[in-house]
């Protein structure tokens, strides 16, 4: 890894480098899954594997939630319609090929309820107010969808060949570990003892209402109204039918999760939110026996070039702004001590992270002076992914 | 002067990783003048504003967390400036579940029911299944802090209340309550609840403030979202540039910088005259190292400045805040905070 770009002092002594090539060559490797909070560049990071791992001679789709607008464009998925499209401009030599997908939430929630129930069943649950709200907004949803996506994709690739690598971006949750919880929290929630109360009507006889029961409609009719829990019951009677479905197919994907052939690899930003969030992130997957394959710290600031201290530097620019108010060498040395304090701060966060989770190889990426929004910016983050200086900002 | 002088709500939204909780908190303290009880909410279950402010984790009721940015700018004096006690900033971390048995007690008496409810488990039903009616209850709380007067004995009045939001994404969602639950209650109390937070939402009591910085996905996400407000007619306050890096080179020099025709014999003559004292070969990699970053810089610069443009022509009350190379800490809230003050923000 002689070749890294250097970002930050000692970065080789912190941690394990995460060998990316080495994973992305991997045949095994079958599902690559990016988690981590909100806009720490999730959806570039997957993007730019998915192309790194394209041009490496795989087969790879990449599904990605929310893609920027510009970058959507040059992959050629503006359009939200849950299916796969070639990307163009990708280099073909090494016989890998890309397509790439943007996710429709609600779209992939009326599949599962249209595969799951009988056509009549299915167009009253579409229909029901509570089932509009739960697919269109439902917090958790979008986790749900997109597993259930990659586990219907991946399903899909084994049977036909189509694929042999899916990387996955994660919707921008509120925190990284929304994810792993939202099929769990789904599923568990369908079971939950208030929908088997709501069932209970309709089930058996009339001895099965409880007392409990009843102080509840009461008090859900005074607060909502009769109407609304009209609807709430018609809703869970007809989703009751496909409950077990949902239930089966949450489990299925949690294993795919825990299965060899995947990798999660968490991204994070150098900033103490953010790396919180890593770590709990990996605790959980630890504890969840998800194979974690390394952190990406994204968006580092590139180490600077020269020794001069960040002191010294102010010191020096302070003496050139005495005589010269407007000095532009004044602000070239400011820029440097912003650099070099920025890069200390990161360093003593990573040095912590790395101090607590020792065994998590990690990647860290400089930051790109400007926005990634084609290929080319992609294959330039690919690059410093797999710890290349090609197009790295580092001269040297 | 501050530009929202008859706001009492300020919502405070903005792309993830923009920095939208620092900015509220900055805004809650720069808010709390002389004399002024100012909340700052947060409704994400993050326990942000407790790491931010260095406290404990907030427990689901108001906190003093701080004291104002005082009028002379130097916080935590007995008295400010103006020879008046500098203002209060309190916390609030709203918990969907706890306002819901809040709510049902305060409002329809349902102490034993409300209990029979979250053992039944419909308190996590009803929170997890419709946002709206989360949302309903997160914003509830917050509304009725705003509406808070002196005949609510014992409890605080808030001269301002600041809420760190959810994201630009949902923020419409999350406001535009009533609408939100029209698909689900049509009638009863809950729908009436949500129309009465509406009127107050969308008066001009209240600005919703988005937080960006000058890169393309977050402004584009911000047009996105003042489009959205505006069409949900909520108020739209200002837009709060964040992370903004300095901007201290002339233009000319940066054009150079960009095109790498940077004076190299300027800048050697500079450092020495600046009583560097380095052997020549240091010199040379710390100037190559300078001409480096300056590259970098320019282009950032450029980025930034195109993106500036884009913001201008949204045409709204813009303020921005310099990205502290140290990171926030509890005096770099206090420093934003007296940004905000001094661009009328607050």
């Amino acid at each position: 890894m002689s070749t890294r770009a250097r970002v930050g002092p000692q970065t080789g002594r912190q941690h394990a480098p995460l060998d990316v090539d080495a994973l992305l060559d991997d045949r095994g490797t079958e599902i690559i899954v990016c988690c981590g909070s909100g806009g720490v560049g999730k959806t570039t990071t997957s993007a730019a594997l998915a192309l790194r791992a394209a041009e490496r001679g795989r087969k790879v789709v990449v599904l990605t939630i929310d893609p920027a607008r510009r970058l959507a464009q040059s992959m050629g998925i503006e359009m939200l319609d849950n299916t796969p499209r070639p990307v163009s401009d990708v280099d073909p030599a090494a016989g890998g090929s890309l397509d790439a997908m943007m996710l429709d939430m609600k779209r992939t929630f009326d599949e599962v309820v249209l595969s799951q129930a009988t056509p009549e069943k299915a167009e009253q649950i579409l229909a029901n107010p509570f089932y509009i709200a739960l697919s269109s907004s439902f917090a958790g949803t979008q986790e749900y969808m997109a597993m259930e996506k990659l586990g219907q994709i991946h399903a899909d690739a084994q049977r036909t060949g189509t694929y042999d690598l899916v990387v996955v971006d994660t919707p921008p949750s509120r925190s990284a570990l929304d994810f792993l919880d939202a099929p769990e929290r789904l599923s568990s929630f369908l079971d939950g003892r208030f929908i088997r109360l709501m069932l209970a009507p309709a089930r058996g006889p009339a001895k099965l209402m409880t007392a409990g029961f009843g102080i509840i409609t009461n008090a859900l009719t005074k607060i909502l109204g009769g109407q609304v829990l009209r609807d709430l019951q018609t809703f869970v009677a007809a989703l009751d039918t496909v409950f077990g479905g949902f239930r089966v197919r949450a489990q299925k994907t949690y294993a795919l999760l825990q299965a060899d052939g995947t990798a999660f690899l968490v991204v994070a930003a150098p900033e103490p939110d953010a790396l919180r969030e890593a770590a709990y992130f990996v605790e959980r997957l630890a504890e969840d026996r998800m194979p974690l394959a390394g952190l990406v710290v994204n968006r580092a600031s590139p180490a600077p070039q020269g020794d001069l201290s960040g002191d010294e530097a102010m010191a020096a620019a302070a003496r050139l702004r005495a005589d010269d108010p407007t000095s532009l060498t004044a602000g070239l040395l400011r820029l440097h001590a912003d650099r070099t304090r920025m890069v200390e701060r990161e360093a003593g966060l990573r040095a912590r992270f790395a101090k607590a989770h020792p065994e998590v190889p990690t990647a860290v990426v400089p930051a790109l002076a400007g926005d990634v929004h084609d290929l080319a910016g992609l294959r330039e983050v690919g690059g410093l992914l797999a710890g290349g200086v090609q197009g790295s900002p580092v001269h040297r | 002067m501050t530009d929202w002088p008859r706001v009492q709500l300020h919502v405070v939204t903005g792309k993830g990783g923009t920095g939208k909780s620092t900015v509220a908190a900055a805004l809650a303290l720069a808010l709390a003048t002389t004399g002024r009880n100012v909340l700052l909410c947060e409704v994400e279950g993050r326990q942000g504003i407790a790491r931010m402010f260095d406290v404990d984790p907030l427990p689901y009721a108001e906190r003093r967390i701080a004291t104002g940015l005082p009028s002379d700018g130097v916080p935590d004096g007995p008295t400010d400036g103006a020879g008046g006690k500098p203002g209060v900033v309190h916390a609030l971390h709203i918990d969907p579940e706890a306002a819901l048995l809040e709510y049902l007690s305060m409002y329809y008496k349902l102490g034993r029911a409300g209990r029979a409810l979250d053992k039944f488990g419909v308190i996590e039903f009803a929170t997890t299944i419709a946002p709206g009616v989360r949302d309903v209850l997160l914003t509830g709380k917050v509304f009725e802090a705003v509406q808070r007067n002196s005949r609510n004995k014992g409890a605080i009045e808030y001269d301002a209340v600041v809420l760190d939001a959810p994201p630009t994404g949902r923020i419409v969602q999350f406001l535009n309550v009533s609408d939100e639950l029209a698909g689900l209650a049509k009638v009863g109390p809950i729908k009436h609840q949500s129309d009465t937070m509406m009127t107050l939402f969308r008066s001009p009591r209240t600005a919703v403030h988005l937080v960006t910085v000058l890169e393309e996905m977050p402004v584009q996400e911000t047009a996105d979202g003042i489009a959205e407000l505006e069409a949900a007619r909520l108020p739209v306050g200002g837009v709060v540039v964040n992370l903004v890096r300095p901007r201290d080179l002339a233009a000319a020099d940066l054009a150079a910088a960009r095109t790498g025709t940077l004076d190299r014999d300027r800048l050697t003559t500079d450092l020495a005259a600046a009583g560097l004292d380095l052997s020549a070969a240091r010199l040379d990699d710390l100037v190559d190292g300078l001409l480096a970053e300056a590259h970098d810089h320019a282009v950032r610069r450029d980025l930034e400045d195109s993106q500036r443009e884009v913001v201008a022509a949204l045409d709204r009350p813009t303020y921005e805040l310099p990205r502290l190379p140290g990171g926030v800490d509890l005096g770099g809230l206090y420093e934003l905070a007296e940004q905000l003050r001094a661009q009328g923000l607050a």
